[in-house]
């Protein structure tokens, strides 16, 4: 008999064919079949749900509170819509000590009023011991759209933003986590991305925040769709230097490791100088960096290509299956 | 630091390797990269089309422990782990995505109070079995001689200590039996071979003296980072410019002519040779290290009363044997691409980071030529 | 086959345990396969054992190689000239 193993929920090929043949399958509807972070409703509606399921609750720069507000605000961000309401759902496991659900809830309470959205509906839920662990959350956020991204608007010569130092979300949880015998001074980038809010306005054609498959996956996502080649600059990378330590170390490639507060914007050609400046003005983008361009050559259309620091190239691929420590 | 990845230094070594290339009767030189390390690194920094338009193609060898072992060992372990009650089994993250006709240990449904549990080092296979003193702890460790001696160092601590709940599932190889195995099959035409670093830190230089003594081949030790390959291949292109086989030392500042003696005391001490069955290449003699009797109570092997029988087992097409003899390249395996793809892979060199077939697919870039300029 | 990391040997506890640097990442270390390692040398760090003391004069030796492979580079005229 089939059974789900943990596999399922890595984000690799498993999750993405689960997806396709089960989900759009069984619920079909325009609206779904765009498989975006944020389904584009009537009456300028963006609607968006994540769930929020994290070991460790609390961890160097954030905790599962933060995550399940800004996880869901930011990906309505992306989508061009500001965000403005908030459904929470609680599964908590018999056993949870109050004073840790009290901390949990002040943190959000935080963090909404950060990314400025209310928590305006919610559900609460016990389980048995040993049913779950701690605690479960679910988020669902609701927006204005206030801009109309679209990579059909996207031409040679536009730019790629990237709005900060990669990794360090994934790394900090795995850090926090004491495996592998790693400590760094590392702290989650978990942020509201509302601070990219005016720059729909000035420039910015298509953004995606970098979540679970990093940076890699989220161009990929993006060149698979475009009839041109997107280049990419490694040296343009921004990169913490503990983050490059501990993926040496483990053997990692910090391109698919996931951040919580960090996005890709394609600015116009021309605007994209003026947009950079502007996104590093702020706190939460003081690290931002162009590192590529849509191009004609070299490559063909829709791949993305990697220029390596020691100067040959290479095609990059989106995230296969969870990223694990190797020896070799 | 990074003078080792410096555009400009590697521009200076690609032209300098073309310079002594064209002095040379017959291109491209070919060379077997006998490490897959080496493998990775090459297609990260996107090496291999550079180098091929400096006259010098690049093989793939047998250099990646996950990829050569048979599958009949992680289908002993996917059995292991689904079938018994309570038992930790650890593995490095490289050994968990491996298809065989049970699965992977990634897609398989452990038995109940059952885990596959991600080790970094094997020191921590043996810090699980003393914090989980109800569970067996089995360690799924593979490796060639670079990781061999932590390995080992885990099993004698376990021995020392006397922890009763630990066992090593073992698939240990050793790398010089192959190289001969390869070049006497006559299978492939090689010029040379790039000689793996961290493995000679722990054998030293001289085990590979039998290919220039024997065979005429040139060889060179070298690092991992850009420079050090193309510093090590221009150094080969020298010795086959002179007629002189040789194995050279480009790794220094690492490797020492003999080795590291207390890693070999080790392995020495708590392991033997035996003849063992390579993924694609067959039975080699004395190319694997097994537990000394002594310690056979330690032997998951033994102790679960495993029975493992390699044989040459793969899915219908897959050429992973001929590409880990560096007889074909990827792309001319029928399956390459197709069928067999990172997220859907048919053979083991699709899996491994540093499997010659992932490297070629996820970095090498086969698009039309590029302008380098 | 095996990936090894360059680190700075940062702490020397008992048994032969302790920890190197690479980058302001630390990582627990054990020391055993390796003779008189002290504070500051460099290692190759592999699984969580290092495997090999860094010779700092060879590497310094390599590295000084490869920035005159750079200068070579500079005197080359076609390379000038795209510049």
């Amino acid at each position: 008999m089939k059974k789900i193993s943990l596999e399922l929920g890595s984000g690799g090929k498993l999750m993405r064919d689960f997806i396709t043949q089960e989900i759009l399958q069984t619920f079909r509807n325009s609206y779904l079949e765009e498989l975006a972070d944020a389904a584009l409703l009537p009456a300028n509606i963006a609607l968006t749900t994540d769930s929020y399921v994290v070991d460790p609750l609390f961890f160097p720069g954030g905790d599962i509170g933060t995550l399940c507000v800004n996880g869901t605000v930011n990906d309505l961000i992306v989508s061009g819509a500001k965000p403005q309401f908030l459904a929470l759902s609680l599964i908590l496991e018999e056993g949870l000590e109050w004073t840790l659900l009290k901390k949990i809830l002040k943190s959000i309470k935080k963090a909404a009023d950060e990314a400025e959205v209310l928590i305006t509906t919610g559900d609460t839920k016990v389980v048995r011991q040993g049913q779950g662990d701690k605690i479960y959350i679910t988020t669902a956020g609701v927006g204005e759209i206030i801009a109309q991204p679209s990579w059909e608007k996207i031409k040679p010569g536009d730019k790629i933003i990237v709005t900060g130092t990669l990794g360090e979300h994934s790394l900090a949880i795995m850090l926090a986590r004491g495996e592998f015998g790693l400590e760094a001074e590392i702290q989650s980038d978990c942020a509201p991305l509302n601070y990219l809010l005016p720059c729909w306005q000035e420039g910015a054609l298509w953004m995606r925040d970098i979540t679970r498959g990093g940076l890699a996956s989220v161009l990929h996502e993006l060149a698979e769709r475009l009839p041109y080649p997107v280049i990419v600059n490694e040296a343009a990378i921004p990169l913490s230097p503990p983050v490059q330590g501990a993926c040496e170390f483990l053997g990692i490639d910090p391109l698919y490791l996931a951040c919580e507060g960090r996005a890709v914007v394609v600015a116009e050609k021309n605007k994209a100088e003026k947009l950079l400046h502007r996104i590093k003005q702020h706190s939460l983008g003081q690290t931002a960096a162009l590192i590529g361009e849509v191009a004609t050559s070299p490559g063909r259309p829709g791949e993305l290509l990697l220029h390596t620091l020691s100067g040959g190239w290479r095609l990059l691929e989106p995230l296969t299956s969870e990223l694990l420590p190797r020896i070799c | 630091m990074k003078e080792l990845r410096d555009r400009e230094v590697i521009h200076s070594l690609l032209k300098t390797i073309a310079q002594k290339t064209a002095a040379l009767p017959t291109l491209p030189i070919r060379l077997m990269e006998v490490c897959g390390t080496h493998t990775m690194s090459i297609h990260r920094h996107g090496l291999r089309p550079l180098l091929l338009e400096a006259g010098v193609e690049m093989l793939s060898g047998p250099g990646c422990p996950v990829c050569i072992t048979p599958d009949a060992y992680h289908e002993a372990a996917i059995k292991l782990v689904s079938s018994t009650p309570n038992i930790i089994l650890a593995t490095f993250g490289d050994m968990t995505r491996v298809p065989t006709r049970l699965g992977s240990l990634q897609t398989v449904v452990p038995a109940s109070g059952s885990e596959v549990k991600i080790v970094y080092s094997p020191a921590e296979s043996v810090t699980l079995a003393k914090a989980n003193p109800e569970k067996e702890v089995i360690f799924f460790g593979v490796g060639f001689e670079t990781t061999i001696p932590g390995i080992a160092l885990a099993v004698r601590q376990a021995w020392q200590e006397k922890i009763t709940n630990y066992s090593l599932l073992s698939a240990l190889w050793v790398i010089p039996p192959p190289l001969r195995a390869i070049v006497a099959s006559r299978d492939v035409n090689l010029d040379g071979f790039l000689y793996p670093g961290h493995v000679s830190a722990i054998i030293g230089v001289k085990p590979y003296q039998f290919l220039a003594e024997e065979y005429g081949l040139p060889g060179a030790v070298t690092g991992f980072e850009p420079a050090d390959i193309l510093l090590a291949i221009a150094a080969i292109l020298d010795l086959i410019q002179k007629g002189q086989p040789a194995v050279l030392n480009e790794y220094r500042r690492v490797v020492r002519p003999e080795g590291n003696p207390l890693a070999l005391k080790i392995m020495a001490e708590m392991l033997e040779e035996k003849d063992a069955f390579w993924r694609g290449l067959g039975y080699i003699p004395r190319s694997g290290l097994q537990l000394k009797e002594k310690y056979q109570h330690l032997d998951a092997e033994k102790k679960f009363s495993l029975k493992i029988a390699p044989e040459e087992t793969h899915f219908a097409g897959c050429r992973c044997g001929d590409v880990l003899k560096g007889k074909i390249l990827p792309p001319e395996c029928p399956l390459f691409g197709r069928t067999c793809q990172p997220d859907s892979p048919r053979g083991p060199c699709m899996v491994s980071f540093e499997g010659a077939c992932l490297a070629f697919y996820k970095y090498g870039y086969t698009g039309e030529k590029i302008s380098f300029s | 086959m095996c990936l090894g990391i360059p680190a700075k040997v940062i702490e020397l506890a008992g048994h032969n345990r302790g920890k190197a640097d690479y980058l302001g990442t630390k990582i627990q270390v054990d020391f055993s396969l390796l003779e008189n390692v002290n504070l500051n040398d460099w290692v190759i760090v592999h699984a969580g054992f290092a495997i090999a003391k860094l010779n700092e004069e060879e590497a310094a030796e390599t590295f000084e190689l490869l920035r005159e492979y750079a200068r070579f580079l500079e005197t080359l005229p076609s390379e000038k000239e795209k510049k």
